[in-house]
């Protein structure tokens, strides 16, 4: 009796995560394809009718959308794929690399509407790079008018998306180093003659590849249908196909939500020809390399190609930090002429200004991002534990489980799981909001925290457990404190997504749910740069603020064992 | 009473295919060795006895400690005592909290505190409580391993290699204590080893596994 209860208690975790993870993304699917095929009681029509469709095929911004889309989603992929493996290739175990790494990674929990805010302050026409050069070199004493932001081809855009997501590929690729004998096989390959960037790409990047696959799929796919970046850089007549479906979710006139429903169809499908067009590219590229291998280049010449990798990891995170330090510049500034390189005046009237305002988001999204991680942390923990228990292992099936969310456009399902709540009548308020910020959060604690539990030495739970401790006891006297760092750590990563989410809040939280996100990306339109300043600060501040304090050597100062890693 | 631990026809098979079978009965105070070259199971052997064989194994036969049947019992219920080549000492806690995880519950906070100092006292670390396990020499930590499990009073003891990391001075004397005490408390005790001066050292019975 005793015994099935546990059973039953540990089956418990997996089965709610599975849920949680899953079940927000197939209802939102379930309330997209309802309206897209003109079944919509709310704005009274029932179909089924094609209608939706052909209202989007008719408008006149649909091709060039899909193709922004397109073009843009892929150039990003296969640009933050190409810098990450030339920086690995060219520089992975040398100093310039650890300088590299420490340059990069803590840009990473950076939302990304705060680092595309920063991008547009540094290359507008009066931002920082167009004042350094004026008027000396370039004659401008004004602004020139000239289309940087926004360009129509999407290229600052790809540009934005880049600069976020090359760091996320080198940082995973660095994990999945960890785990295969790379020094050894550069060695290897690198004694029978090949040189330092041959031998990487050829003997250490195929298995890199394998371990980092899935968040490739998840930066392919978050490119191509990513809001609140294109918001910002992105051109906007007509936008990209995401941007333009969570405009018309948010038109006051229920019936373009239909057309909205139609177009997250066409981007889902579009998602699936890309992920498709993207395996058939790994074929080729397999293909060509083991041509390469045959004809026995073994390409000594690679001083250039790897200077250009170091310039561009450098650049990126040169880009990030003075378009933080713009954001801050801004958020304090009062008169600002150009072409001067700091303002006349530094102020702090537009904080004042906006004080109540940031504050109430700032405490919207804290309510929001704690009890997501929260919750998320339980059903880890949970999960993993049980695991741990019953001797499972995260099968690869497992994995593309954790990734789906991840891996579904976010444009695909939230318009229809807001649809959904709005047919059930239910309130968009705060908690549907949680909810479906737990569908992203989750996957990151899982990803952060698998690693160190899975190496936890297990012999530790074996002499507890011989010392007469149960197992509840080991998990909170021994296992948890003894991972108490990659613990604060993760729980920090859940808090940078959850601050980090547009999408969810603004669709699931009907528009009424307020944070910090929804609130800077609110102004970019305005073009109010005190504002967005401030509150592109503080969503920065509030998604790293949690990093500060996963300062585990505070707690374990007197215990050395635990200090290093 | 059948005093002792009794390994009664166990079987251990992985995936189908036996990997070892062994029948041996160890009585209070007495050591045996179990001999054998890597990969023929020792850990594996101890693990079912410990309880916590992964279920890719399967185990037959029975194994009884005292007359209890140990068979399906939880790792924590079977009162087994194991140390492994690494003393395991918990990082997170001072090596007087490694020592009160394994004390036996009761008495008072005063009563557990003297017993832990007299404990650490007997074998010569008095006023060791308050350390941090990771500034003690490796013979310092086998002494503290050795004390936190006789303190949970198990009723017998398997050695899984516990000695190998210990530099041949030490080795002679952390054995001669590991041995002394579980002698003084009339445990069986299991060894497992691929060191034959550990075996001589034991002075019992050798069981070779091949």
């Amino acid at each position: 009796m005793a015994q099935s209860r546990r059973f039953y208690r540990l089956a418990l975790f997996p089965a709610l995560t599975v849920l949680v993870l899953l079940g927000p993304v197939a209802a939102g699917l379930w309330g997209t394809v309802l309206p897209a095929f003109g079944h919509f009681p709310a704005a009274g029509v029932s179909g089924p009718s094609l209608d939706a469709f052909r209202d989007l095929f008719n408008w006149p911004g649909f091709g060039p959308a899909m193709r922004l889309s397109v073009t843009t989603g892929l150039a990003a992929a296969i640009l933050s794929l190409t810098i990450t493996a030339l920086i690995l290739a060219g520089w992975s175990g040398t100093r310039g690399f650890r300088i590299l790494e420490r340059l990069l990674s803590p840009f990473l929990s950076v939302p990304h509407a705060a680092a595309a805010f920063g991008l547009a302050f540094l290359i507008a026409p009066s931002g920082w790079i167009a004042r350094l050069f004026s008027p000396w070199l370039t004659g401008w004493d004004r602004p020139p008018d000239l289309l940087i932001l926004n360009d129509p081809w999407g290229i600052v855009l790809t540009l934005g998306m880049v600069m976020k997501e090359m760091p996320f590929l080198l940082l995973m690729s660095i994990a999945a180093l960890g785990q295969i004998d790379g020094r050894r096989r550069m060695a290897l390959s690198q004694s029978m003659g090949y040189g330092r960037m041959s031998a990487w790409m050829f003997a250490v990047f195929p298995a890199v590849y394998a371990r980092i696959r899935l968040p490739v799929l998840v930066v392919l796919t978050w490119s191509m249908s990513v809001v609140d970046v294109a918001v910002i850089l992105g051109p906007s007549t007509p936008p990209t196909l995401s941007v333009q479906i969570v405009r018309w979710m948010s038109d006051p006139d229920l019936a373009f939500r239909l057309q909205a429903a139609a177009a997250a169809l066409v981007q889902l499908a579009l998602v699936i020809g890309a992920v498709g067009l993207w395996f058939l590219g790994e074929k080729l590229v397999a293909r060509l390399a083991c041509l390469r291998i045959e004809a026995g280049h073994r390409g000594h010449h690679d001083r250039p190609l790897r200077l250009a990798g170091f310039a561009t990891g450098t650049a990126i995170s040169l880009a990030l930090l003075l378009g933080l330090l713009s954001l801050a510049i801004w958020s304090v500034a009062g008169f600002w002429s150009f072409p001067d390189l700091v303002p006349d005046q530094l102020t702090a009237r537009n904080w004042v200004r906006h004080y109540s305002s940031s504050q109430d988001a700032f405490f919207e999204t804290m309510l929001i991002a704690i009890t997501a991680v929260a919750i998320g942390l339980i059903l880890t923990i949970g999960c993993l534990e049980t695991e741990h228990r019953r001797n499972l292992r995260l099968t690869q099936r497992g994995m593309w489980l954790i990734y789906l969310p991840l891996i579904v456009p976010q444009t695909a399902f939230l318009p229809g799981l807001q649809t959904l709540l709005l047919g059930f009548g239910l309130d968009m308020g705060r908690a549907p909001v949680v909810t479906a910020h737990l569908v992203f959060v989750l996957p990151y604690l899982r990803l952060s925290l698998d690693g160190p539990w899975q190496a936890w030495d297990t012999r530790q739970a074996t002499v507890a457990a011989a010392l007469g401790a149960s197992h509840d006891r080991v998990l909170w006297r021994i296992r948890l404190p003894m991972l108490l760092a990659p613990l604060l750590t993760a729980i920090a990563v859940g808090l940078a997504v959850s601050v980090g989410q547009y999408l969810p809040t603004l669709l699931v939280g009907g528009g009424r749910i307020e944070t910090l996100t929804t609130e800077a990306i609110a102004l970019a339109a305005g073009g109010d740069r005190r504002a967005i300043g401030v509150f592109g600060l503080m969503q920065t501040a509030a998604a790293l603020l949690p990093f500060a304090l996963a300062l585990p050597a505070l707690v374990w100062r007197n215990r050395k064992g635990l200090l290093h890693g | 009473m059948d005093k002792g631990l009794y390994v009664n026809k166990v079987k251990i098979t992985h995936a189908g295919r036996p990997l070892l079978a062994i029948d041996t009965h160890v009585t209070p105070g007495e050591v045996v060795t179990i001999m054998g070259p890597s990969g023929v199971g020792k850990s594996t052997l101890l693990s079912a006895i410990t309880g916590t064989l992964s279920p890719d194994f399967s185990l037959s036969g029975q194994i009884r400690l005292n007359g209890r049947d140990l068979t399906g019992l939880p790792p924590d219920k079977r009162g087994i005592g194991i140390l492994f080549q690494d003393a395991l000492l918990f990082p997170h806690l001072s090596v007087g909290a490694n020592l009160a995880f394994g004390l036996k519950r009761g008495g008072t906070k005063a009563e557990r505190r003297a017993r832990i100092e007299a404990t650490l006292a007997e074998v010569g670390l008095g006023g060791f409580a308050p350390r941090d396990p990771a500034t003690l020499s490796g013979g310092q930590r086998a002494r503290v391993a050795l004390m936190r499990m006789l303190l949970s009073e198990p009723h017998a003891l398997l050695l899984d290699e516990p000695f190998s990391g210990l530099d041949a001075e030490l080795r002679e004397q952390v054995r001669k204590l590991v041995f002394d005490h579980a002698k003084a408390r009339g445990l069986p005790v299991l060894l497992v080893t691929h060191d034959e001066a550990d075996a001589i050292a034991a002075g019992g019975r050798v069981v070779r596994l091949k």
